[in-house]
């Protein structure tokens, strides 16, 4: 229901307002649009015409080659393969992030709703100030506990055969992201379900329903619009994390997207392929930018059920 | 609010006297159930706090040492935070971080609400409009940052297009200027947050019962009162929780400056966050980082935890 | 926890040591991504695998190697280090004392690097008598970079002492061209005030001052007016250098928009890239009042205390890095010079050549000092505070040199 539903104003002035309106929100636009088209003609140019042109020019000669080259030959390091090779990496490090942080945080946020107990209130207040701690400052130490984790990793290998995750940089990557989530993914679903009729709770605890069956039932079939929204907050930023995935996992085999795209566009020396660098940021982009733009409309809707209420 | 359902869980010893092991453990799976989330948020959270606490009152330079010595990291970021006169670093981070902060957040809402009230007039095109707004929240500024580097550069961007098209008198040179390229970091970052900030608005004006807007309409206010008087009191959740990603998202602006600025002339565009991490990696003088860190973090906390404190009890009445 | 976290690391590295396999494989950690440097460390990565070893490559690129440095410490803490990493100076030397590094005295002596490496180096790569890291080469820090066509055209000479350059500079101006291309980030201007310093005040003065770090030397008139030198060549900047990339700063002096660099001489591959030559396209000449002094940075590969069964690899990767072939080859392309002065310098241009002989000249002569700014004249606090104090002063946050001065005194005893 929009709050501007009801407008009962002579015609000639709603006219005028149409147009203001209409106006200011494309400006606006634009505005925000600026950075994304330097990007976009830029990548679509030829260096001379880059380096001699105007920035916010259009292409006089379009060519596709950044594209090609950024996807498909690009140097990062010693193997000029482009990025795409980074994707499957970085994919295999968010699915696994998101899906158990968004898990946690759904049952942490039915706990903490649901089934109080004394302390409550803390157990959350603490979960919630922890999404503010710095995270150059968790740096060293979580290094620390990670190469814990790969020795005990190579305990399991002796013992077992297998090191079951343990010292494994993807794997590592997921614990990381999952631990520093939590607080946000926690926050998200504490105030969904904190909206949601306890009634429905009680009726299915009468029927006998046990814990688990409560949540997979009533709460989860109701949390769509919440799950949207902690999945694009998620996503977005694990995909787009730098620090952790430079320090935990800088090598070939493992590197996420963005350390690959840092390492194409980062360089020290030579001639800055200034439109390739440009192709590159938008494939790295792409996956946050589809996300964001199909499920733009849920995101608003998922907010509206429950997130945005304090 | 308490229910009846948390009573029982509150009150456990009436009710296990003649349980069965299953009913006991279903009354204690909750707590089994965000055991494991919460001892995770004690240990890498508040023992990291505890462990920087410590480093901070120790001599570590490029590595962790154990050894305690006195409190000189603080002495000189307290010496450091009065000498105004040339800037010390951390003086300029710490100003920064309050002309940042207060800009930032100020204007995200600003910007947020503005667009949020004009997209809930019964837009066509919202569904184009909305994803133009959000998506720089999508960008990591690794990608970003060359953009908008170019852009602000006078020789490159603004100031150069202005000028071949004719406006030879523009000027606009704020990311070379010590004094002002504070307020460029400001800019890219409220083009970043904004349009997130104005989803949450337009998710709160959405949620808003259309009874009492009727009502009021009835008692004859005007669209500019409706809203002053009404809509805008009602949202204040939404601006609460608003607050809160955007603190954050200010404390933890570190790949803005250097992608935007590398610093800025002089380091003159630092915020604590690059103080600490500066200090830490690159020059080795890990209890100075440390020291810093937990500057910013007390001073989170004061911000922080008052407003987490009321809004946790309120939720009691 | 902790216990178990102990006793599970005491029997994993037991267990390790009890099959110990030899690992064909070198894991290598860099910021040479860009495609000079790439290439040329491709040539590494080739020798290696003649003979036999992998090449796993970690790249972090950004900040002229801050990332890298901190994906190391990283990597380090996790108890996990690479067989080798892209250090510089006195990086090496703060991984050594923590004990984090291999030792590769027995190789060295073998080789002879004791010999060949300059005695400058040496003081780090060489820890408590242990060889803990290969040199890969030395830059040069105090060279000019001119356009020659501007040259020509501006009728302008080598200048031999800071007045001429001065003069120069001020024919530049005469005739339209941007004078002095600089890159407003504060190591481009704390490594220009390095040759400003060695220029002002001479070698004895420069080693003092920044090598010794001596009290007096830091805030005698010699280096107020070394101050007042680097204010007088701030006169010649254009108005939006502030922040600039130094291979921006470079690439103006190859179009002829500016007449000269005050660089390292890495800026020699960029005009390589563009396939200028030097003699013809541009010029290279020491930094006005330092030639007989070299102030020198160097690439090294730090080698970390790894387990036993990398060993092998190790050895393997430092001497193909101090053979005489990659020496050469790779210098010739990174511009830099060999990091042995036995090498050979006939693969070299005359910039390249100009640079072997300085090096040797300089290294006997006893005029070979660290670069204050790059990091080889004093740990990594100490000479971040000095391009604190430099920077500031460009950019006016300090205003005249008294100032800088008591400025530089304090924060370097500060960072102490």
């Amino acid at each position: 229901m929009s709050a501007a539903t009801v407008g009962a104003r002579p015609a000639g002035s709603r006219v005028l307002n149409r147009i203001v309106i209409y106006g200011l929100l494309l400006v606006f636009a634009l505005v925000y649009l600026i950075p994304f088209f330097v990007m976009l003609v830029t990548s679509l140019k030829t260096m001379p015409e880059i380096q001699n042109g105007n920035m916010l020019a259009l292409p006089k000669d379009p060519t596709i080659q950044p594209w090609i080259k950024a996807w498909g030959e690009a140097c990062v390091g010693l193997t000029c393969e482009g990025i795409h090779g980074y994707f499957w990496n970085s994919i295999k490090m968010v699915v696994p992030a998101v899906a158990i942080s968004t898990l946690l945080g759904a049952l942490n946020g039915y706990v903490l709703t649901k089934w109080r107990f004394k302390g409550h209130k803390l157990v959350f207040g603490l979960m919630l100030f922890a999404c503010f701690i710095p995270f150059q400052s968790v740096l060293l130490p979580m290094a620390t506990v990670l190469g814990q984790f790969g020795q005990l990793g190579k305990v399991f290998t002796n013992a077992f055969g297998m090191n079951l995750g343990f010292g494994n940089s993807t794997v590592n990557l997921v614990f990381v992201h999952v631990v520093y989530g939590l607080g946000f993914t926690t926050l998200f679903f504490r105030n969904y379900y904190e909206a949601f009729p306890t009634e429905l709770v009680k009726a299915a605890m009468v029927d006998g329903a046990g814990f688990f069956q409560i949540f997979r039932r009533v709460l989860l079939p109701n949390s769509l619009p919440i799950i949207v929204v902690t999945v694009i907050y998620q996503f977005t930023n694990i995909w787009n994390d730098f620090l952790f995935a430079s320090s935990y996992a800088g090598s070939g085999d493992v590197m996420p997207m963005t350390v690959a795209l840092n390492n194409v566009v980062n360089t020290s020396t030579g001639v800055v392929e200034y439109n390739v660098n440009m192709a590159a940021a938008m494939i790295a982009a792409l996956p946050t930018l589809l996300v964001y733009i199909l499920a733009g409309r849920y995101f608003v809707r998922g907010l509206m059920a429950g997130a945005v209420k304090g | 609010m308490t229910s009846i359902v948390t009573d029982r869980m509150q009150t456990p010893e009436r009710a296990t006297q003649r349980k069965s092991l299953r009913a006991r453990l279903q009354e204690w799976l909750p707590k089994i159930v965000l055991a494991p989330s919460f001892a995770i948020t004690l240990f890498f959270v508040y023992g990291f706090i505890l462990w920087t606490i410590y480093l901070s009152f120790t001599k570590s330079k490029a590595f962790p040492s154990y050894t305690l010595t006195d409190a000189r990291a603080y002495q000189r970021l307290w010496r450091w935070t009065f000498e105004s006169n040339p800037p010390s670093s951390w003086y300029t981070s710490i100003t920064n971080m309050v002309i940042f902060g207060v800009l930032y957040i100020v204007f995200c809402l600003a910007i947020g609400l503005f667009l949020a009230i004009l997209l809930d007039q019964k837009i066509r095109g919202e569904g184009v409009l909305r994803p133009i707004y959000l998506y720089p929240m999508a960008l990591s500024f690794i990608v970003t940052g060359v953009a908008w580097k170019w852009f602000l550069d006078p020789g490159l961007g603004l100031e150069q297009t202005m000028h071949q098209w004719g406006w030879t008198s523009f000027h606009f040179d704020w990311i070379k200027n010590k004094d002002y390229v504070i307020y460029t970091v400001v800019i890219a970052g409220v083009w970043q947050a904004s349009g997130f900030i104005m989803a949450m608005f337009l998710a709160g004006l959405r949620g808003i019962d259309s009874e009492i807007i009727k009502a009021s309409q009835i008692d004859g206010a005007s669209p500019i009162q409706l809203y002053r008087r009404i809509i805008i009191p009602l949202l204040r959740p939404v601006f609460l929780s608003a607050l809160i990603v955007l603190a954050h998202m200010a404390i933890k602006s570190y790949d803005l400056v250097v992608a935007l600025t590398s610093g800025g002339p002089g380091g003159s565009a630092w915020l604590p966050s690059n103080f600490m991490y500066e200090y830490t990696f690159k020059r080795n003088e890990m209890a100075v980082g440390s020291a810093s860190a937990v500057i910013m973090l007390a001073t989170m906390s004061a911000i922080i935890v008052p407003y987490l404190y009321s809004e946790l009890r309120e939720k009691n009445r | 926890m902790r216990k178990i976290l102990m006793a599970s690391a005491i029997l994993a590295a037991t267990a390790l040591s009890a099959h110990a396999e030899d690992v064909k494989e070198v894991q290598m950690l860099h910021w040479w991504t860009s495609g000079g440097e790439a290439a040329a460390l491709n040539v590494l990565k080739q020798d290696l695998a003649k003979e036999g070893y992998t090449w796993k490559d970690v790249p972090v690129a950004g900040g002229g190697g801050d990332a890298a440095m901190t994906a190391l410490k990283a990597m380090v803490a996790a108890g996990n280090p690479p067989t080798a990493s892209q250090m510089l100076g006195y990086t090496v030397l703060d991984y050594a004392e923590a004990g984090k590094m291999g030792d590769l005295t027995e190789t060295a002596v073998a080789e002879g690097w004791d010999k060949a490496v300059p005695a400058a180096l040496q003081k780090f790569s060489v820890y408590n008598g242990k060889w803990v890291a290969a040199p890969v080469n030395v830059h040069s820090v105090n060279w000019l970079w001119i356009n020659k066509a501007v040259m020509d055209k501006i009728g302008g000479t080598e200048p031999k002492n800071f007045d001429e350059f001065v003069a120069l500079l001020d024919k530049a101006k005469a005739a339209g061209v941007t004078p002095l291309a600089l890159g407003g980030q504060n190591w481009q201007e704390a490594t220009m005030f390095d040759s400003i310093v060695l220029s002002t005040g001479g070698p004895e003065f420069y080693k003092k001052a920044f090598n010794d770090l001596d009290e007096d030397a830091l805030k005698s008139d010699t280096m107020k007016k070394s101050f007042d030198n680097l204010a007088k060549l701030k006169d010649y900047v254009d108005p939006n250098f502030s922040g600039r990339d130094w291979n921006l700063a470079t690439a103006m002096v190859i179009k002829g928009d500016a007449l000269v660099q005050v660089m390292g001489d890495w800026a020699k591959g960029e005009f390589k890239a563009a396939n200028k030559e030097p003699g013809v396209d541009f010029l290279c000449y020491r930094f006005p009042g330092t030639d007989g002094s070299v102030i020198y940075n160097s690439d090294m590969f730090g080698m970390f205390d790894v387990p036993e069964n990398q060993k092998a690899a190790q050895i393997a990767l430092a001497k193909a890095t101090l053979s005489k072939s990659f020496q050469s080859a790779f210098n010739v392309v990174k511009g830099s010079v060999p990091a042995r002065t036995d090498v050979p310098d006939t693969a070299f241009d005359a910039c390249g050549k100009k640079g072997i002989a300085d090096l040797k000249a300089a290294n006997d002569g006893g005029t070979l000092f660290g670069s204050l700014a790059q990091g080889y004249g004093a740990p990594p606090a100490v000479a971040n505070a000095y391009k604190d104090v430099v920077s500031k002063f460009v950019h006016g946050q300090i205003t005249t040199s008294d100032e800088a001065v008591n400025q530089l005194v304090q924060a370097i005893n500060d960072a102490k």
